[in-house]
């Protein structure tokens, strides 16, 4: 399954790129975050804490244990900082 | 109800105006706008506002439609800027418009507490140090529970 990848804030600098399109079997947010983790140290550092991250499926925001069947974004960032 | 999301600045006393205009059907006009803070030494060069687009207008728009549904909203104009921005300047404005100035007071203050920590916007501060990006407040969650 194809999946776009976005990265915003510290996690894009992190990773080093705003976004990736990435072949994955992942079942949940979880597990694609587990297959990004052990790629390479860029994506470790980024992935190590998750409670300092937030994510969106499809431009909602979502859970960790979320599903990835027919999602077509995924868009991992820290806590908002608007307003 | 309106949502904007620019990189260019705006003109609050326009956009107060534009909305408040032949409002015969809200008593009360309540707005807000946020400026860039410089740092308590002086020493910010500039914020920078990063966002994700695609998901930037629905998440405001979803905020905007929660607060149509909890007050009696006639009319409300949510703005937010994205890019480098001055200490200073305008980064956003919150406009709401109701028959009585309690919606429109808690309409606003609503608007702004989630616009805060769930609209997909991060800030970053530039200053002759280097770049840092500013951590989400603990208080600013906190403030979505009186809700």
């Amino acid at each position: 399954m194809k999946l776009t990848v976005l990265y915003f804030a510290w996690v894009r600098e992190r990773i080093g790129l705003p976004r990736e399109t990435i072949e994955t079997d992942a079942a949940t947010v979880a597990d694609l975050v587990e297959e990004l983790r052990g790629r390479e140290p860029r994506y470790e550092l980024a992935f190590a804490d998750l409670s300092a991250l937030r994510v969106a499926v499809d431009q909602e925001l979502a859970d960790f244990d979320a599903p990835v069947r027919d999602v077509t974004e995924i868009a991992f960032f820290p806590p908002m900082t608007g307003g | 109800m309106a949502v904007r999301v620019q990189q260019e600045d705006f003109d609050f006393g326009a956009e107060a105006d534009a909305f408040a205009e032949g409002r015969a059907d809200a008593g009360a006009v309540v707005t807000f706008t946020g400026l860039v803070r410089d740092r308590p030494d002086g020493g910010l060069r500039e914020m920078e506002i990063e966002h994700y687009p695609a998901m930037t207008e629905r998440a405001i728009a979803a905020i905007e439609a929660e607060a149509v549904s909890r007050w009696n909203l006639v009319d409300s104009l949510i703005l937010h800027r994205y890019g480098r921005l001055r200490p200073g300047a305008r980064i956003m404005m919150v406009a709401t418009a109701a028959p009585h100035r309690a919606d429109a007071f808690a309409a606003a203050e609503f608007l702004m507490d989630y616009l805060k920590s769930r609209a997909p916007f991060w800030k970053k501060e530039v200053t002759d140090a280097g770049a840092e990006w500013v951590a989400a407040q603990a208080e600013d969650e906190a403030a979505l529970g009186r809700w």
